[in-house]
């Protein structure tokens, strides 16, 4: 799960990591009394989870409290990518000379984690990964080692960062690590981390990714979760641990799992139909998760056929069709559903939708071929 | 006739009292598979199916007891880094780990450590082993596959049971099917058993079943077309899937551009690999006189 922008400050501050000084508001008076309290210029930060917050002018200068209310008051009524923006932070305004970027991740090739730095920080960084990597400068951490000071100093070296800065930074490489490590973060970043003209460093912006496999050693992360940046039906899906992500085509899928679902998705393509979700019931489903995949598969409009294709291992087949009796009883859909079950207690599961109004297939191919014929409206 | 596991595999199931660890050492029984002992903590001195299976507290006594040269792990995500420590100290040279969910953290620390040490970690994340006529060591159902010539490693679950099956149908036998799991940081990759399968005298040809995100596909690749002798064919899923998008899999991700599956397609088909367009035309791209 990403955290926004005041959320990851907050926690890289309780790491001894500098930020500006500042608070996050959900109405523009509350923008406009921080902006009191902190006095001079403000910064007004839209908090939504998305890049290119600034391009799409939601970050934005103030130079005085009544300025804030009025940069507050458009800020809180844009959208975002799509995402409404719900709080903005309000930070005192830094006098920056020059930008860093410092981040830690998982490098999956070197199964360990790296930490990435440049000196050409700031809203750019993706570009000059692209274009000149070679400034940016990475170090592998042995994670049952940990960072060690002398890996800091080769960081803080290698993207020549002034000496008189180097104690500072290392305590922040440091913090940052911690972040990383203690917060079960997949991603740990300040970019940028200005050197001001007062000669300090500051994390002016920061963001995380936690691991949501490492959520159980955290419960305080879950009420952080920001629901606006997940589609309705996605969060719905959750709730069964049912893995659910949609699409723009018109064929539902409901496969357990993910491989499989996928090669659904790419076969329902190769023969020339649209993929309308993708949707992995997990293994060991039981009726119930059944019934509401089947119930958020069809909340979507799009849909004008469903395939099931369930090759039965840990998942039992006669499970699943007692669940596709229940959700075609509770949603009674109007769109026709081909039914492929293989595997563990196939033929049960056969038998029980036997008497149901779907059309059942043999192979994938054959399944496939049906469900986008049934799309078309050319079978029923 | 196979790789890894085979007639002489003494397997050992962590969380074995668990409802999973049950249901599949019940099914890994009835397959013919050696199982010779379950640990979980706390439950040593008692016996599981039928009396058959003794149970121990730790990993370390259950090896002294009983020569288990292979463990299974099915213990929840967050004791199953624990689970893999415990049986590499053991002394245990393969683990099997189906258990989904690790925290990549962990997962980091499991891999450094066991890089230092002289064993083989199969998964997390994964179903495991499956020798047809031998042992099965996981959870792939028995009875979609029959013995023979053909190697299979795979990065998916149920996806590799359809291509099992298509197999089947077709009187297509496997020597090994080897499922390394979907997570982004596992203990075998495809190169490890590629490299296995190249030098076992019974697997004549291998069907390699990748999928989006990672670049362990393309680094098979390169490994395929510089150090095999024997015929591969490949599948990738994954090839609708948008960029960006977590496709269930912790591993099934798309990361900055790369890992997209027609890349993946390409390197394979550049190192000489056959790649389907789909699971059953799989046996239509093995070469039929290598079949039994």
């Amino acid at each position: 799960m990403k955290l926004h922008e005041y959320q990851s400050k907050q926690i890289f501050s309780r790491y001894g990591i500098p930020i500006p000084k500042g608070r996050v508001a959900s109405t523009a008076q509350e923008a406009k009394q921080i902006a009191e309290e902190l006095g001079g210029k403000v910064v007004i930060k839209s908090q939504v989870l998305v890049g290119g917050r600034g391009k799409a002018g939601g970050i934005r200068l103030a130079k005085n409290p009544t300025e804030a209310e009025e940069v507050a008051t458009q800020i809180l009524s844009m959208e975002i990518k799509g995402l409404p923006v719900r709080k903005v932070l309000v930070d005192e305004a830094a006098n920056i000379s020059s930008e860093i970027y410092l981040g830690i991740t998982n490098d999956r090739a070197a199964r360990k984690p790296v930490i990435m730095a440049s000196s050409s920080g700031g809203v750019d960084i993706e570009e000059v990964a692209q274009v000149s990597p070679e400034k940016i400068i990475k170090v592998h951490v042995d994670p049952l080692l940990g960072l060690r000071d002398y890996q800091a100093r080769d960081v803080a070296a290698g993207i020549d960062l002034p000496r008189e800065h180097w104690k500072s930074f290392i305590s922040i490489t440091h913090g940052l690590w911690k972040v990383y490590t203690e917060c079960d973060a997949t991603l740990a970043e300040i970019n940028p981390l200005v050197i001001t003209a007062e000669n300090q460093l500051i994390a002016l912006d920061g963001k995380m990714i936690i691991d949501d496999n490492a959520l159980f050693r955290h419960p305080e992360f879950s009420e952080m979760r920001d629901l606006d940046a997940e589609a309705p039906s996605e969060i719905e899906a959750r709730k069964y641990g049912l893995s659910y992500i949609k699409l723009d085509g018109d064929i539902g899928c409901m496969v357990n799992g993910a491989g499989l679902a996928m090669t659904t998705m790419d076969i329902i393509k190769l023969f020339g139909g649209n993929p309308a979700n993708f949707l992995d019931i997990g293994g060991g489903a039981n009726a119930d998760k059944v019934a509401a995949a089947f119930r958020i598969i069809l909340s979507d409009p799009n849909v004008k056929a469903v395939l099931l294709n369930v090759f039965g291992g840990i998942t039992r087949c006669d499970e699943v069709a007692h669940g596709i009796v229940a959700a075609m009883q509770e949603v009674k859909p109007k769109v026709p559903l081909v039914v492929r079950l293989v595997g563990t207690n196939a033929e049960e599961g056969r038998e029980i939708l036997s008497n149901a109004q779907m059309i059942t297939a043999e192979t994938l191919v054959d399944a496939a071929q049906k469900a986008v014929a049934a799309s078309k409206g050319e079978l029923q | 006739m196979s790789i890894l596991i085979d007639k002489n595999t003494r397997l050992l199931v962590q969380g074995i009292t668990g409802n999973e660890g049950m249901f599949h050492t019940r099914q890994m029984v009835a397959y013919g598979t050696n199982v010779v002992a379950g640990v979980t903590p706390g439950k040593g001195g008692e016996w599981v199916l039928d009396g058959k299976i003794p149970v121990f507290d730790s990993v370390r006594i259950a090896v002294e007891a009983t020569g288990a040269n292979t463990s299974v792990i099915f213990v929840p995500a967050r004791f199953a880094a624990d689970a893999i420590f415990e049986a590499a100290d053991a002394g245990i040279p393969l683990i099997v780990c189906i258990t989904e969910g690790i925290a990549v953290q962990d997962m980091m620390c499991v891999r450094n450590y066991l890089d230092q040490k002289k064993c083989r970690l199969v998964g997390p994340n994964c179903p495991g082993l499956l020798s047809p006529g031998q042992s099965k060591v996981g959870i792939i159902p028995g009875d979609i596959s029959i013995a023979g010539n053909v190697g299979i490693v795979s990065r998916s679950g149920t996806l590799t049971y359809e291509v099992l099956y298509a197999l089947k149908l077709r009187r297509i036998g496997v020597s090994t099917c080897v499922g390394i799991g979907g997570d982004p940081i596992n203990g075998t990759n495809f190169i490890d058993v590629l490299s296995m399968f190249e030098d076992d005298p019974h697997t004549e040809q291998v069907v390699l079943i990748g999928e989006i995100g990672g670049s362990d596909e393309e680094k098979a690749a390169e490994f395929i077309a510089t150090r095999m002798t024997k015929p591969v064919v490949g599948f990738i899923a994954g090839q609708t899937a948008p960029p960006g998008k977590r496709m269930g899999h912790a591993g099934a991700i798309i990361e900055g551009g790369s890992g997209l599956a027609k890349d993946k397609i390409r390197a394979l088909e550049d190192a000489g690999v056959k790649v389907a367009r789909h699971p059953e035309e799989i046996p239509d791209l093995l070469n039929p006189t290598a079949m039994a």
